[in-house]
């Protein structure tokens, strides 16, 4: 069955036609080109990495950057990118997210001149991929209390300590790692087969299958000058791609809600009981229009504050804002589905339950659901939650 | 090499059509709109002509709505150059578009004008043709290879089983069958230069339509299937249904 796209109050309208188009590509790519493998990738855990090099030539990965011969999207393209991808698999835009936000973003926002140009035209064209580090097994919620340690030597310095959780981890060519440097954070370029560097993939997930995750070590792992990115000092500094990513996930979470609620919404006219479509029933009627109206709000809510983003006036409240509010309801919407679909919904025949597993995942990264309510909380009342 | 390639906005093919309240054209609401998948084509094999001469211009050009600029524009972030875009109010037949495409093609040079070997939404298959003939130029229909040798255009067709070869002198007219390319997706980069590369837009003159649609009526629904146990007796009631009911054997 063909994806149609839910938009209730003509949000298309308040697109422009580059907007469109963009949206329109990558829809069209993940309907021919994900989707007829996602399932089995899923099943079997993997992430359907054949397509990393179609994506690159889209132009998806850091598309949004100010680089070099990128496409340079504003920031409503490079979310309805996000919302595309993620109404194929949360792994997908996972993928793109830590690639972009978390390893371009970083590079191109913090890096020198030279790293700069060793790194982001090969991860624009999918030759080289990165991953991120900051989680590490006793710091996920808290991760200023890192213990990840750099040493300045003589000619550069030496990194012990362990990382977690890391997306992409096993594909990657780099790895932005956050460590403390003389008590301060600093980011750091660590490359795939560094001495003492081991990523271990983390494979026994009902989540987000179809991406890596991978823990990562390092043992007195020798870094050059060079390695060091040094516009970044302190928390902001992860903190700041964070921002990027968790913009990107506000976005990609309703997509998975729109694929969601499609496949409801088509199932229940098409399955027959007690000798009517399922969709006639009051009930079913009441969680469709639920979806609907918790989608359509998540989607004004993303396209403002993509209109923010691009006027420069976004804050990072509002990000949280969008990112718990865009995951709850499309984790909640998920199992809607999930039930609506009935037995046929734990089957992988249909996307509810996939969506529905990944999305716990996205309710958790990137600062989860109760953390992002400190947050906005924090900006709200004045008073600190974390103090 | 200059290639003027002819695309039509139109109905995406996945859509279930419903029949509009004045019962001669389909309801809109709702519809989403696409570049006719055979269009698509001829872009793609326009772009890859011009590629291969390492010289040239492909410029697209499209009798429609104004919502028909998205259309060019995905042509243009496909790598297309220019778009010309003639604009008109409802519909015209294939005579009326034919006709204003030779008339928007006055004063444009070109080697070769390339479209879709049918539009998906009326299936006439009929614009390339008409236009070949107003222009009193060669032409092949369903073109499914084509080559630029020594200034002609080789160009192949599959006709119930037999491959046909055409030597054909340029300008010409080539309309498009599967096979001729594969369409590319357009690049993100390519949708963001889109914007920057020329657009002209102008009303179309078309000449008065020739046909008018009196009703559109959506096909008779489907039989209901009926399920046969492969048993020996589900064998005989087969055959009942196919001497008896379907009057087959
Ligand atoms: C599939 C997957 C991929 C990931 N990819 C990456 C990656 O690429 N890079 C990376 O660095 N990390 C990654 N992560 C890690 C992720 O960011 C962390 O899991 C997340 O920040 C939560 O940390 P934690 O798991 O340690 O949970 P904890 O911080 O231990 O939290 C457990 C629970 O306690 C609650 N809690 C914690 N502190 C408070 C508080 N102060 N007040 C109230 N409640 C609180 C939390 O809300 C949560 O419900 C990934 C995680 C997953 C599942």
């Amino acid at each position: 069955m063909a994806y149609r796209a839910p938009d209730f109050f003509d949000l298309d309208e308040m697109l422009t036609e580059e907007e469109r188009l963009v949206r329109d590509t990558v829809r069209d790519w993940v309907s021919d080109r994900f989707m007829p493998v996602i399932a089995e990738a899923y099943r079997k855990g993997t992430f359907p990495e054949h397509l990393i090099p179609e994506m690159a030539e889209l132009g998806v990965l850091g598309g949004n950057l100010d680089y070099g011969d990128f496409p340079r999207l504003g920031p409503v393209a490079y979310g309805l990118v996000m919302q595309e991808l993620e109404r194929g698999d949360s792994g997908l835009r996972s993928f793109v997210s830590v690639q972009g936000a978390l390893v371009m973003y970083p590079i191109w926002r913090y890096g020198s001149d030279e790293q700069k140009d060793k790194w982001l035209p090969k991860l624009h064209d999918g030759s080289a991929i990165g991953c991120f580090g900051l989680t590490e097994p006793d710091h996920g919620s808290d991760p200023g209390g890192m213990e990840t340690k750099a040493v300045a030597t003589d000619d550069g310095y030496v990194l012990n300590g362990a990382k977690m959780w890391i997306t992409n981890g096993n594909l990657a060519d780099v790895a932005v790692v956050w460590a403390k440097l003389d008590g301060e954070i600093r980011g750091f370029l660590v490359e795939k087969g560094m001495d003492g560097f081991e990523v271990m993939e983390q494979r026994a997930k009902h989540s987000l299958r179809a991406s890596v995750t991978s823990e990562l070590s390092f043992q007195d792992v020798k870094l050059g000058k060079d390695a060091l990115l040094p516009g970044a000092k302190g928390l902001g500094g992860p903190l700041s791609c964070l921002n990027q990513a968790r913009y990107g996930i506000a976005w990609g979470a309703i997509g998975a809600a729109m694929a969601c609620y499609d496949e409801a919404l088509e199932y229940g006219k098409s399955r027959t009981q007690f000798g009517k479509p399922i969709a006639q029933f009051q009930l079913y009627q009441n969680k469709l229009t639920h979806m609907i109206t918790e989608i359509t709000k998540g989607q004004m809510m993303n396209l403002r504050l993509g209109r923010l983003k691009e006027q420069g006036t976004v804050t990072p409240f509002q990000v949280s804002m969008a990112k718990r509010n865009g995951c709850f309801h499309a984790l909640e919407i998920a199992r809607m589905a999930r039930d609506m679909l009935g037995a046929n919904g734990i089957t992988d025949e249909y996307q509810a339950m996939r969506h529905m597993c990944n999305l716990e995942s996205v309710k958790t990264y990137e600062g989860t659901h109760d953390i992002h309510t400190l947050i906005v909380g924090r900006e709200i009342t004045g008073l600190d939650a974390f103090a | 090499m200059e290639i003027i390639v002819l695309i039509k906005r139109v109905v995406a093919t996945d859509t279930r059509v419903k029949i509009g309240a004045d019962g001669t054209s389909i309801d809109t609401a709702g519809v989403q709109y696409i570049m006719a998948p055979y269009d698509e084509i001829a872009v793609e094999k326009a772009i890859q002509l011009k590629t291969e001469a390492g010289e040239g211009k492909v410029t697209v050009l499209t009798v429609g709505p104004n919502e028909a600029t998205k259309e060019l524009r995905t042509a243009l972030a496909m790598g297309a150059d220019e778009a010309v875009h003639l604009t008109v109010d409802g519909t015209l037949d294939a005579a009326a578009t034919a006709g204003a495409i030779h008339a928007g093609l006055e004063g444009r040079s070109f080697d070769l004008i390339l479209c879709g070997k049918q539009a998906t939404d009326v299936d006439d298959a009929a614009v390339g043709p008409r236009l070949a003939a107003l222009l009193d130029l060669p032409s092949v229909a369903f073109a499914s290879a084509l080559t630029i040798e020594d200034g002609k255009a080789v160009v192949s067709r599959e006709n119930e089983g037999v491959t046909e070869v055409y030597e054909v002198d340029l300008p010409a007219v080539l309309t498009a069958q599967k096979g001729l390319a594969e369409p590319r997706y357009p690049s993100l980069k390519g949708i963001m230069k889109a914007k920057k590369k020329p657009l002209a837009t102008d009303a179309a003159t078309a000449p008065e339509n020739g046909s008018t649609v009196e009703a559109l009526n959506l096909p008779p629904a489907r039989a209901d299937v009926v399920t046969i146990e492969p048993t020996p007796e589900g064998m005989q009631q087969l055959l009942a249904a196919l001497r008896n009911d379907k009057k087959v054997l």
